[in-house]
């Protein structure tokens, strides 16, 4: 196997002035926390820590739930609709011009390659704002009736491994309806939300209509069981999903959840190997595969098994895994010491129920947290590695004769996130697309992503889309 | 003098008739504390089998044209339209209202029949949508079907309630199982009786009378059920429907209105597609 050699092509930390505290940010200012607690949050990349940041408790969460009731009923209810899209207009210009900050300040926080976050995180996130800026004043066009209502106080939990662009997938269609937000960032990735408060104050945007509050699961669960909060937004685990589900119960409150995913990805013989390759390799590499709707189970009809695996493999001997800031790495790190282990565990569960386990040769960094690009052939569907989400760079890969056998064991899951499917056959990618029962299907192509496309799960991957004009039904009330 | 032939009021369950497996009934009164009749009280083990012919009807269901399944629906209307004397004489020993009263409710349910027999092949158009996305990809979204839903029939009305659960659930191409309104059951069992001489296929409408508050906790855990109205129940049950629905996240909704597309879109899901555009 060739080995290309690379010079080192480090993107500079120099545009970055952190601070060595970060404050919470409540009716628009940056306040002490409450719990007087701050917590660590550390590049895990080589583990050193980026800075202190408030840790909320339910004072905060209160205090900034209250900032977002006033703000709903004294200013952004108040405000027309066409001047509530020109602040998010603005939102989305600062980040294009704050662009570069915001992909360094990313990648140091949560591990990946600079490349994603400069080409894929931070230009999505501008253009969830610039395109639900556009909804703000065209709402009674949305299919909701002529007049659809916001519900008001939005308490909003997002995962660490999209930081900024789940802030925009969260914050951009609930404001552009009118709504208010308290939003509560992943733990080990505050650090882009932060930036974005600053944002807000440079958009002049009304004080309290964006809060946030970092902090850990029990800040969460404070602005979920808040009982002034309308509608709660989470995306996440599937265990903490129902959790929320339960939590909510017995209250009028509103929810939307984006869970997990176990995708198939499906490889028909007549498919393009050499552009499917890089769809796999795509599919479960992009960001390190901490994606809820990774293309984590390869499907491959059985007679063009031995060519796919074969290409595959030479594909990832030339995945480079190294260092986030090094515009050349493909591969960054995994996000915490927490996830790490859960990778090792269940791939280790791999091993023990019979699969066979194989990676490139690659040098992993001594510090920080890091897995190589791995596959396990041999997996059948009972095996965990085919069953649970792994959400690290770790692909399993079952086989199958006849399209028919491909969709029982694509939907032979409680998840319905996503699903690939490569063909060169019109009929027969349509005939799948209709088959497959899950909310994004990828035909040809795997893990793009626009503001204009709905997004969203079937089965236990979650309740309602984000995007698109679907996704403007969860931050709005129809008739029903 | 003649001596009526009375009827026993079953279960309908993948297109037969069948008796609670418990072999339970309850008594039901009219509206003014007389006898009326004796329908079953269905069990645990009825909702379940109801559930294994629903989702068993779910594929053959859908393979239909969405113009086909329009067709049948509406098929359901004209044979209702036929039994509307019958329905109404149920309604007036049920409500107590005239029988007036009782007629314009039967014609209202058959209207509402017709409006959602007629979204079958609509919805895709107005609840779908093309999406301009930024590159060369071809993207669409379209509604498709839920699965499985039971519908907590209305309590308040014995007919045009019921109609409108049902019939938005199968409009939106789901298999359905409908716990009957307790007070006011006859009209889900002559409904039935349309369903089955109509050509909807085994399997699709199941229907159970009984207990609502009893069966709902079943309903609420049973992981092959997808989707659940709850405009039936009380906010009470309702929440307990929810806290064990959360199990496998089911798509629990109230609604308001009889006649709505949120109704038919509250049990669907939506599928957005991805292809490249290319030589």
């Amino acid at each position: 196997m060739t080995n290309f050699e690379y010079a080192p092509a480090l993107e500079s930390t120099a545009i970055l002035d952190i601070a060595s505290q970060y404050r919470l940010f409540i009716n628009g200012k940056f306040v002490d926390p409450k719990t007087t607690q701050y917590f660590q949050t550390i590049n895990p990349a080589n583990e050193q820590v980026i800075s202190q940041v408030a840790f909320a408790g339910e004072a905060d969460v209160d205090d900034a739930v209250k900032a977002a009731r006033n703000a709903y009923e004294k200013s952004w209810s108040k405000l027309s609709a066409a001047e509530r899209g020109k602040y998010l207009f603005r939102i989305a210009r600062i980040l294009q011009e704050r662009a570069r900050e915001f992909a360094v300040l990313e990648t140091l926080d949560n591990g990946k390659p600079i490349r994603e976050s400069r080409d894929v995180d931070v230009p999505l996130a501008a253009a969830h704002f610039f395109y639900h800026a556009g909804w703000s004043d065209k709402l009674k066009y949305a299919g909701l009736g002529n007049d659809p209502k916001p519900h008001g106080v939005v308490g909003q939990i997002i995962p660490w491994n999209f930081p900024l662009l789940m802030l925009a997938w969260k914050v951009a269609p609930a404001l552009a309806t009118g709504n208010t937000v308290v939003l509560k960032p992943a733990e080990t990735t505050p650090m882009t939300a932060l930036l974005f408060a600053e944002v807000c104050q440079q958009a002049d945007l009304p004080a309290g209509v964006v809060n946030i509050v970092t902090g850990d699961g029990s800040t969460g669960s404070f602005l979920v069981n808040h009982p002034d909060v309308d509608k709660i937004a989470f995306t996440g685990s599937t265990s903490v999903g129902k959790a929320i589900a339960r939590a909510v119960s017995g209250t009028k409150k509103s929810v939307t959840l984006e869970l997990g995913g176990k995708a198939a990805n499906i490889v028909f013989e007549d498919a393009a190997i050499d552009e499917t390759v890089e769809g796999i390799v795509n599919g479960i590499f992009f960001n390190q595969g901490h994606v809820c709707c990774a293309g984590s189970r390869l499907l491959i009809q059985e007679n063009i098994q031995d060519e796919v695996l074969e290409k595959l493999k030479r594909r990832m001997a030339s995945i480079r895994v190294g260092d986030p800031l090094d515009k050349n790495t493909d591969l960054g790190a995994i996000n915490s010491a927490e996830q790490l282990s859960r990778i090792t565990e269940l791939s280790a569960s791999g091993d023990l129920e019979g699969a066979q386990r194989w990676s490139p040769q690659c040098d992993l960094p001594t510090a920080g947290f890091w897995y190589p690009p791995t596959i396990f052939t041999g997996v059948t569907q009972a095996h965990r590695i085919a069953r649970e989400e792994i959400f690290g760079p770790v692909l399993s890969v079952l086989t199958f004769r006849t399209p028919q056998e491909a969709i029982e064991k694509a939907n032979n899951t409680p998840y319905g996130l996503s699903a690939g499917i490569w063909s060169e056959k019109g009929s027969r990618i349509l005939w799948a697309s209709q088959q497959l029962r899950a909310g994004v299907i990828w035909a040809n192509t795997f893990n793009k992503f626009d503001p204009a496309s709905p997004f969203g799960g079937y089965k236990e991957s979650g309740w309602g889309r984000e995007g698109g004009r679907h996704g403007l039904s969860a931050y709005l009330k129809g008739e029903k | 003098m003649r001596v009526d032939v009375k009827k026993t009021y079953k279960l309908y369950i993948g297109g037969a008739f069948p008796r609670s497996e418990s072999g339970r009934v309850y008594e039901l009164k009219d509206s003014k504390g007389e006898f009326l009749a004796n329908p079953c009280q269905a069990s645990r083990k009825d909702f379940r089998d109801a559930v294994v012919s629903a989702r068993s009807a779910v594929t053959g269901w859908n393979k239909a044209t969405a113009y086909n399944r329009g067709q049948i629906l509406y098929r359901v209307a004209e044979i209702l339209e036929g039994r509307t004397f019958q329905f109404a004489e149920e309604i007036v020993a049920m409500e107590g209202v005239n029988f007036k009263e009782a007629k314009a409710q039967v014609e209202a349910a058959i209207d509402c029949w017709v409006w959602y027999a007629g979204w079958c092949d609509k919805i895709a158009s107005v609840s779908g949508s093309t999406n301009s996305v930024s590159g060369p990809y071809y993207n669409f979204t379209v509604p498709e079907n839920l699965g499985v839903v039971t519908v907590f029939a209305d309590q308040k009305s014995s007919l045009l309630g019921l109609v409108a659960g049902l019939a938005a659930v199968l409009a939106g191409g789901n298999t359905a199982i409908v716990i009957a309104s307790e007070k006011y059951p006859l009209s889900a069992i002559t409904l039935s009786e349309v369903l089955a001489t109509s050509d909807v296929p085994a399997g699709v409408v199941n229907i159970l009378t009984g207990y609502s508050a009893e069966l709902a906790p079943w309903v609420g855990a049973h992981m092959d059920v997808d989707g659940i109205d709850v405009s039936g129940l009380s906010k009470k049950t309702e929440e307990e429907v929810r806290l064990a629905g959360a199990e496998n996240l089911k798509r629990i909704h109230r609604f308001n209105q009889f006649q709505s597309l949120g109704r038919i879109q509250a049990f669907m899901e939506n599928k957005t597609v991805w292809h490249p555009i290319g030589v």
